[in-house]
């Protein structure tokens, strides 16, 4: 479904700031796959993430979403084939648009935005539905303004917005991050569930080791803008905190970083 | 103060009334193309400075070749938006920040503007020998009965408003609109839904410029002339229709097409506290932009110094006392 091959990218390149944030990552994720993805500050996750996700161009390698070579398509284009969640809630949902209006634009990702209704009564009804699953009461406000809702509210908005039209790819960045523990719990439950139900490919970046183990059927571990470690099937469901810290002090060479793995 | 000279200014006021208001409702136009950038997309687009006056010298022009004057407006429309193009592709394009993009254009439709006019500085248009659809002339016409009220500007221009007002409001729910509205609102947020936010800068900087461009051409008529500097500052006009009527009736109109009609109405207040100042203080009129300039201050200062001093209580109405 996806295949990253060789991917490289530095930012701030011949500056005193230079940073090489991917340094040659190739992961291939098949059809339903949920991998989770760990890794200190600076690892190059989300970077992982927005290189697939088109935000720049990399510098090197090729990123194919189910057969087709995305790697010189914009943003914008690749959106056809992708869903996302930031981990900033005010980052993926219109603050001065109503709950319906934001929907209604995630209902046409991938589509030609023609001059027909922007929003029409039948997608109400299945937006009111949809927002039931959300469990937060935001089915009887669907003309209310996103900005009027909860930090947590607007992740799972984010995230219904993201599989409306089912995509080929899931990219969840912290999602939960910015969210209070409660929230954060709810928003992963219901993230659980939509993956579930539509069998979504997943890539998900979490802060926590105990989550990252709970979910997916695979993880893996950026170090330095590579992938340390990557585990799946059966060995990740045996997986343990303490394992997976042992892993990585292997790949790493010290266990300097375990604090700072487990803070960050 | 003796009461005849209090009187005698009140009665040039009240006559002078109509006029402001016409005057105001064809800026009004130009507001509505101001609020497209500066709301919906979050941009300041000074090419509107230039594309007025492009809008105005193209009309004239048109007229005194000959042709008809739908033609004409819809050639200004047509000229202006290819201003706001301009503007559009030094952005999105060439990577020009937004306001730079602007007065690059607006700095280069200065020669264009004058070639327009034949290397002049202005260009006449004798209400005489076409037939016009807004006219100062006409105004006073109208009020001596020589002409059917139909005729007057504060109709006329009224009609264009509410049917620019009525294609905006639809525009603005079609899926393209929605799209346009959510590039100024989260450009994140659309670019992860799929929209093309660049595709969509550019089209509002055009919608916008067409429609500041139909606003020169009428100001054009109304006046019988075109002249190289109509459009000096006429994004400080707009920013204050566009806050002066967010002032007034934000709280009131929730619905887009009321918000559209307020910038409207938002312009008309402008030019009607502006000629009650010309006529009962008999202020020099050169100073006219700075107060302009001092009233648009003000107007974005009160809502910022609102949040940043006094940020709970809210008080009622204390934003139209400033």
């Amino acid at each position: 479904m996806l295949e990253i091959q060789n991917i490289y990218k530095t930012f701030n390149a011949g500056t005193v700031n230079e940073k090489t944030a991917l340094n040659g990552v190739s992961l291939t994720l098949d059809d339903g796959d949920f991998v989770t993805v760990i890794g200190g500050n600076g690892a190059g996750k989300s970077t992982l993430l927005n290189a697939v996700a088109g935000v720049w161009q990399v510098d090197e390698g090729s990123v194919t979403i189910d057969g087709t070579n995305v790697t010189r398509l914009p943003e914008h284009k690749r959106a056809k084939f992708i869903g996302r969640v930031f981990q900033d809630p005010m980052m993926g949902t219109a603050a001065t648009m109503q709950i319906e209006e934001n929907l209604a634009l995630a209902m046409r990702r991938g589509k030609a935005r023609t001059l027909r209704a922007g929003i029409t009564k039948a997608e109400r009804e299945r937006y009111r539905e949809l927002l039931k699953i959300l469990d937060l009461g935001l089915e009887d406000r669907l003309t209310s303004k996103v900005g009027l809702l909860s930090g947590g509210q607007r992740q799972a908005l984010t995230l219904l917005m993201a599989t409306l039209q089912k995509p080929k790819l899931l990219l969840l960045d912290e999602h939960t991050a910015a969210l209070d523990p409660k929230t954060a719990a709810k928003v992963l439950d219901t993230t659980e569930k939509i993956v579930q139900r539509d069998k979504l490919t997943t890539l998900m970046i979490t802060h926590n080791m105990r989550d990252a183990i709970a979910h997916g059927n695979r993880l893996i571990m950026m170090y330095e803008g590579r992938i340390a470690i990557d585990v799946a099937g059966e060995a990740k469901k045996k997986l343990t905190v303490e394992g997976l810290l042992e892993m990585f002090s292997k790949v790493s060479g010290s266990t300097e970083a375990d604090d700072k793995l487990l803070l960050s | 103060m003796p009461p005849e000279l209090g009187e005698m200014e009140l009665t040039s006021f009240l006559n002078a009334l109509p006029g402001a208001i016409s005057q105001g409702l064809v800026w009004g136009i130009m507001a509505i193309g101001v609020y497209i950038t500066y709301k919906l997309l979050d941009i300041a687009d000074l090419t509107v400075d230039g594309s007025f006056c492009t809008g105005g010298a193209v009309g004239v022009m048109m007229m005194v070749a000959g042709h008809n004057v739908w033609l004409s407006l819809l050639c200004a429309i047509l000229a202006g938006m290819l201003a706001g193009l301009a503007t559009g592709v030094l952005h999105t394009a060439c990577g020009i920040p937004a306001i730079l993009a602007g007065i690059l254009t607006q700095l280069g439709l200065w020669s264009v503007n004058l070639a327009i006019m034949g290397m002049k500085a202005n260009q006449s248009l004798n209400v005489n020998n076409y037939e016009l659809l807004v006219s100062l002339r006409y105004l006073q016409d109208v009020s001596k009965g020589t002409r059917p009220f139909w005729q007057h500007p504060i109709f006329v221009v009224g009609t264009f408003t509410v049917v620019i007002v009525a294609v905006l409001y639809w525009f603005f729910g079609t899926e393209l609109g929605s799209s346009l509205r959510a590039t100024g609102a989260n450009p994140n947020m659309a670019r992860a839904q799929g929209i093309n936010t660049d595709f969509n800068k550019v089209l509002g900087l055009v919608l916008s410029n067409g429609l500041v461009a139909l606003s020169g051409a009428l100001l054009a008529q109304y006046q019988s002339f075109a002249d190289i500097n109509m459009g000096r500052g006429a994004i400080v006009i707009g920013l204050a229709a566009v806050i002066i009527g967010e002032v007034v009736f934000g709280k009131l109109f929730r619905n887009f097409g009321l918000k559209l009609l307020a910038v409207a109405i938002g312009s008309i207040i402008y030019y009607v506290v502006i000629q009650a100042v010309v006529s009962l203080s008999g202020i020099n009129s050169n100073y006219l932009k700075l107060l302009s300039a001092l009233i648009v201050a003000v107007f974005l200062t009160v809502p910022y110094w609102k949040g940043k001093y006094f940020s709970k209580p809210v008080k009622k109405g204390g934003v139209t006392h400033a």
